[in-house]
């Protein structure tokens, strides 16, 4: 399979493993998200899709496995030396610009946004309600505003620096927020807003973290057909910027519209991999979607839980 | 939480329209019912009294109290349930209601904070403004200042915290075991005094981490005690019980508050002396002080930190998912917090002259908490306003001895009752593209709670 995905990923999950006590959630997943592609993770209620995401975004510590984030391509001899340099030092990340590689598995949530950058939403909306939206969109830019306000004591004297920091942050919300047509409500409270736009807030939020990754929980659940086109629209742009998607979606419309790339969890483990033709037309997918005793190994494990 | 749920579901079952009269009847019934219970509950804990007479115990028949009681409770419950009705015909549901003035009182703070500000600084030169009420200013000028502090941790970063006066304390002892031992002057040891409490503030800060809510109000508490109880019993360092006395007054440049001597504020000016000088100038201290944990807390509330402590407050998760470190946002809430408090700290200890353990138990920090919490988590304005009607209403009512407890507590369940989040419970951003708009109440989250 000389799949598009394979010569360049961003994101290389390999034997990840996440048990709670007894409970294995994912069990020895591996599978690879492509530089510049969406790519979708599928798969019935408590497939361990969400686990997966908060081990790669670093709320969770996986069990076993390795999670490689790479700014820059994979397949050059100097980039695989780095990561097994990477791998036996023991340390986080390495390397600087394009050729840094990070190990998401040994880094703390805030590092993973903050240094490997990359950016989540969640599942259920978590928005900051009571500020506005203006300001939920600087609070993503807290990083690079900490340091141009010289971490709050040039910001505190009122350093002509930070001013223009804070109006370039500004300009930069302005600028996502011209994207999702949302500047008119820009100071109002994101508790505010309809659910489709919080939907829509909480993308751009963590596009302002300025991410190389993007992964989205569900960002469709709960949409109407309108919303959900738009959503289609602003991820595929989104992506067309040169930033890479990973989401976890149940709407088949959406994942169907705009994966490149599908891979399908059921018990955590993978059943299928591949381009949505070839996911649709799996057997294995069917049988999990539709319950079929086809699948026996899957219907024993189910059995044993 | 769940209080506040209930409430305008209680307010929808009555529609506006419907209830566009007062259930006059209703209002009665619910009232009587009131008043039965209390009269009941009143027979065996008001109307019988055992007296001791010549023969022996007696009972006396007090059915007069019993009535009163009674008579008290259905009026009491009358009034609040036609106060009730006409707030719901006034609009669609208690929490319209609520917003709508909440809303009045955030535009009305915006006149009423420069308003304030004049007066605070021409009270001296009123003709009223005799040494008790100078001396009540400056306590209550202490406790502004401790409540915003305090609102830094609580209102802004959303850390419950009971232990306030644990810095309170070690400003005041930093400052009076420096002053005395090594004989500096308030205006150096201050610093001092901010800096070592910011440092306990982040030393509390570390183990509470990880701590929410109730737990984390359990062990600040548990870390105002700890404070206190080393005070007590460090007796090399702090004396001990007996606190520590001869405490140098602050000077103006040098120049001292004494009636006698060559360097005196008087002496220099060609005054006569008068207690009230230094009294004033202690009003001046404390009111700068004042204004700059305000104006620094303004300023920290527009800069990347404190756009942090909010997010904080409203959402940790989301906090983290945005590459911002909790830790060290937390620590320096932590850290601003306790500084102020450090600094409020070493003002009480010069203007006292003395201090023990005494000055900082938990009822301190309840009052504090109080203070911010009545205020408003967050607002400036508010947090002044409850303090000046907190600890001023406390001192007037100094005559009713007890009593004042009671209508002390009585006056916090009424305004908690008519304001569930305080005085001033809108925010106003931090930033905005157009024009700043208020926030409701409803919407601002409450923090670790």
């Amino acid at each position: 399979m000389s799949a598009t995905w394979m010569a360049d990923p961003i994101l290389d999950v390999e034997h990840l493993t996440m048990r709670f006590g007894g409970l294995t959630a994912v069990n020895d997943l591996s599978f690879v998200a492509g530089r510049n592609e969406i790519t979708a993770l599928i798969g019935p209620n408590g497939a361990g899709k969400t686990t997966v995401f908060n081990c790669i975004t670093g709320f969770y510590k996986p069990s076993e496995g390795r999670l490689t984030l790479r700014h820059g391509q994979g397949d050059t001899a100097a980039s695989i030396d780095r990561l097994a340099r990477l791998t036996m030092s023991g340390g986080r990340h390495l390397g600087r610009g394009d050729d840094a590689v990070f190990l998401l598995e040994r880094m703390p949530e805030n590092e993973v946004t903050a240094k490997a950058r990359v950016a989540r939403t969640f599942q259920n909306i978590r928005l900051f309600a009571g500020m506005t939206v203006l300001e939920n969109l600087l609070t993503a830019q807290h990083n690079s505003l900490m340091r141009s306000s010289g971490f709050t004591l040039g910001g505190i004297i009122g350093l002509p620096s930070y001013r223009r920091a804070e109006a370039e942050a500004v300009e930069f919300a302005r600028h996502w927020l011209e994207r999702i047509n949302l500047v008119d409500r820009a100071d109002d409270a994101a508790g505010e807003l309809p659910y489709g736009d919080q939907r829509r807030l909480e993308i751009v939020r963590a596009m302002c973290t300025r991410p190389v990754l993007l992964c989205l929980d569900e960002p469709a659940a709960g949409l109407n057909p309108r919303e959900s086109a738009e959503l289609n629209a602003l991820l595929r742009a989104i992506c067309d910027d040169g930033i890479s998607i990973l989401l976890i979606e149940h709407d088949m419309a959406v994942v169907m519209g705009i994966s490149d790339h599908i891979v399908v969890l059921d018990y955590g483990e993978k059943i299928s991999d591949g381009t949505p033709q070839e996911v649709r037309e799996d057997p294995a997918v069917i049988a999990a979607y539709l319950g079929i005793a086809g699948d026996e190994d899957a219907a024993a494990q189910g059995a044993a839980r | 939480m769940a209080k506040a749920k209930a409430k305008p579901t209680r307010a929808q079952q009555t529609s506006p329209a419907a209830s566009s009269k007062f259930d006059l009847v209703g209002g009665l019934r619910d009232a009587a019912i009131a008043a039965l219970i209390a009269f009941l509950l009143a027979i065996p804990l008001l109307s019988e009294r055992t007296v001791q007479e010549a023969g022996g115990l007696v009972l006396e028949n007090r059915w007069w109290l019993a009535f009163t009681a009674a008579v008290l409770v259905f009026a009491g419950r009358l009034a609040l349930n036609l106060f009730e009705q006409s707030r719901r015909n006034a609009g669609d549901g208690l929490r319209a209601a609520i917003s709508r003035n909440t809303a009045w009182l955030g535009d009305t703070s915006r006149f009423l904070a420069p308003g304030l500000l004049v007066f605070a600084v021409i009270l001296p030169i009123f003709p009223f403004s005799d040494r008790y009420i100078m001396d009540l200013s400056v306590l209550v000028l202490t406790y502004v200042m401790l409540g915003w502090g305090l609102n830094i941790v609580v209102g802004l970063a959303g850390l419950l915290d009971l232990g306030y006066v644990a810095f309170y304390a070690v400003g005041a002892y930093a400052y009076a075991i420096i002053a005395v031992h090594y004989d500096l002057s308030f205006w150096v040891c201050m610093p001092i005094a901010g800096v070592m409490a910011a440092m306990w503030g982040i030393i509390l800060g570390f183990p509470v981490l990880r701590l929410r809510g109730d737990y984390l109000a359990i062990v600040t508490l548990a870390f105002g005690e700890i404070i206190r109880i080393v005070l007590l019993n460090w007796t090399d360092l702090t004396n001990g019980p007996n606190g520590i006395s001869g405490i140098p007054r602050p000077t103006l440049f040098g120049l001292e508050f004494k009636p006698f001597g060559e360097n005196t504020f008087a002496n220099f000016f060609g005054l006569d002396y008068s207690p009230l000088q230094r009294i004033v100038f202690l009003y001046y201290v404390i009111l700068a002080l004042a204004l700059l944990t305000c104006a620094v807390t303004i300023r920290l509330r527009r800069l990347p930190i404190g756009r942090a402590w909010e997010a904080l407050r409203e959402d940790e998760i989301a906090c983290r998912s945005l590459g911002i470190n909790t830790t060290n946002t937390k620590l320096t809430a932590f850290a601003i917090g306790a500084m102020f408090g450090g600094i409020a700290g070493s003002f009480f200890a010069t203007r006292q002259g003395f201090i023990s353990p005494e000055s900082f138990t938990f009822i301190e920090s309840a009052i504090i908490l109080a203070i911010v919490v009545l205020g408003g988590l967050g607002s400036q304005v508010g947090v002044a306003i409850a303090a000046v009607v907190l600890i001023g209403g406390f001192e007037l009512f100094r005559e009713l001895e007890n009593y004042r407890m009671l209508i002390f507590g009585l006056a916090m369940v009424l305004i908690m009752v008519w304001r569930p989040r305080g005085l001033i419970a809108t925010r106003m951003p931090s930033v905005f593209l157009k024009d700043a708009k208020t926030i409701g109440a409803d919407l601002v989250g409450e923090g670790h709670r």
